[in-house]
């Protein structure tokens, strides 16, 4: 679904991403983790093209990110992207925000789009929210508005880039909740995350990074039984403490 | 001691008001036309093709730095002639005032371009990432998700340049359009009552100034409660 090829990344002469290769296959949960600037965000930009990439190549779905031929915007409306701030669009309603997307970029009918809106709104269990803005919810009602709106597009693959780390630690169980149920019905899912916890109940690989590189990529059980670099053991240790 | 005799105002009222006329036709056109083409300049500025951006840069910093009296007099008497001999227009057509009213609408969009770039700049870049992320190309990211956003942030700014702007009207008067302040004149020095005329101008100019910067108030305290 996704395979990542010897990706490096600079800006000027600071090395972001050094030789970057992993793959994601259709089904499969991999949690990308890291110390801060170890470019795991960097990196799961790179997937859809939000970020450039000066060489290497990634492949979604058959399609290669990096050729400039590539119809991005295409590619992207078929990959589901979660941000760290929830970004949804603070002038337009709940169900706007849902709808915005598929009307103008899939072109699909104002009833069909609210349809699908109002469904997924049920399944993050946010149904009563929908004529509010972003402004009136909590954080993680936002962030569980922000998965409803990129699954609204019937997405091959979900990317979260730190989807929990903007919230209060009580609102972070709710979205991690929804994302297991995501996993649990089979989505292809890359994300970035600190959690641990979820990493280890839903993740079938975890990839560790530091300083642009993939220093780990192991299954979970693997990853968190033994890690084999030491620069991961001491990450693990200094966050499973907590 | 100067007597005041403000006899002559009521009977001018008339041409007054076609004089007011003038003055919000060219406001609104110059309003118009200033945030139409100063967006198309901020996104030209903001834009990573080049000499796109070098374009809108030079053109804002022409005339930011040149007095608009000078702009009004060059769309006056230089560029009708020179319109002319390029297009080869009969001579009888008189092109002067509506170039000089284009020329006040061109200077006006690089201010509003100013006002509108850093309004799109306040817009956070992550608004951006998610629009793109979901399918949508630069034009439909721009205009469902950024300049709504951007418009909103700048409506104080844009009301406050829209009574800059409303002032700055009564240049035109050098070009020889009967505005508002241009009629107050000649009513004025027709009756050899120019002081009274220019107080009650000043006057009208003050009332509506000061109402509309009210509503620029109003509207901060609505977005951006102190």
């Amino acid at each position: 679904m996704i395979k990542i090829a010897n990706v490096s990344k600079h800006y000027g002469a600071f090395q972001v991403l050094s030789e970057c290769s992993t793959s994601v296959s259709k089904g499969e949960v991999v949690v990308v983790c890291g110390p801060s600037g170890s470019g795991k965000s960097t990196l799961i930009k790179c997937v859809n093209g939000l970020e450039p990439f000066q060489s290497g190549e990634i492949i979604v779905n058959g399609t290669s990110v990096g050729d400039p031929k590539t119809n991005l915007p295409k590619l992207r409306a078929g990959v589901g992207m979660v941000f760290q701030n929830f970004e949804l669009f603070p002038h337009m309603s709940i169900t706007e925000n849902l709808a915005i997307a598929q009307l103008k970029v899939l072109g699909r009918s104002t009833e069909e789009a609210m349809d699908k809106g109002l469904k997924l709104l049920e399944r993050v269990g946010l149904k009563a929210q929908a004529d509010k803005f972003p402004g009136q919810l909590s954080g993680g009602q936002q962030q569980r508005v922000a998965i409803a709106r990129a699954l609204a597009m019937d997405p091959i693959c979900m990317l979260f880039d730190e989807p929990t780390s903007a919230l209060d630690p009580e609102m972070v169980n709710e979205v991690l909740d929804v994302m297991t149920e995501l996993a649990q019905e089979g989505m292809t899912m890359m994300c970035v995350t600190h959690e641990m916890g979820f990493a280890r109940r839903v993740a079938h690989r975890v990839i560790f990074m530091d300083q642009g590189r993939i220093v780990e990529d192991d299954d979970k059980e693997a990853f968190f039984a033994n890690p084999r670099a030491e620069r991961a053991q001491q990450f693990l240790a200094k966050i499973l403490h907590h | 001691m100067y007597e005041f005799d403000w006899s002559s105002i009521p009977g001018a009222l008339p041409f007054l008001w076609d004089g007011m006329k003038i003055t919000l036709e060219i406001t609104v056109q110059a309003i118009v036309i200033g945030i139409v083409w100063g967006t198309l300049l901020a996104m030209m500025r903001l834009s990573s093709i080049k000499p796109l951006s070098w374009f809108a840069a030079g053109y804002v910093n022409l005339f930011r730095a040149v007095p608009l009296v000078m702009v009004l007099l060059w769309f006056f008497l230089i560029v009708p002639k020179f319109i002319e001999t390029l297009f080869n227009f009969p001579p009888g057509a008189d092109l002067r005032l509506s170039s000089a009213m284009m020329g006040f609408a061109l200077f006006e969009s690089a201010y509003y371009s100013e006002i509108i770039r850093a309004g799109i700049q306040s817009v956070p870049k992550g608004q951006v990432a998610a629009a793109y992320a979901l399918g949508m190309n630069y034009r439909q990211a721009m205009r469902l998700v950024i300049l709504p956003q951007a418009f909103r942030n700048m409506i104080p700014l844009l009301l406050t340049q829209a009574i800059i702007l409303f002032q700055d009207t009564s240049l035109v008067y050098v070009s020889a359009l009967a505005d508002f302040f241009g009629a107050a004149y000649k009513v004025g020095d027709r009756d050899g009552r120019l002081v009274e005329l220019l107080l009650f101008a000043g006057a009208v100019y003050f009332v509506i100034c000061f109402s509309v910067s009210r509503l620029v108030k109003h509207f901060q305290n609505k977005y951006h409660p102190a």
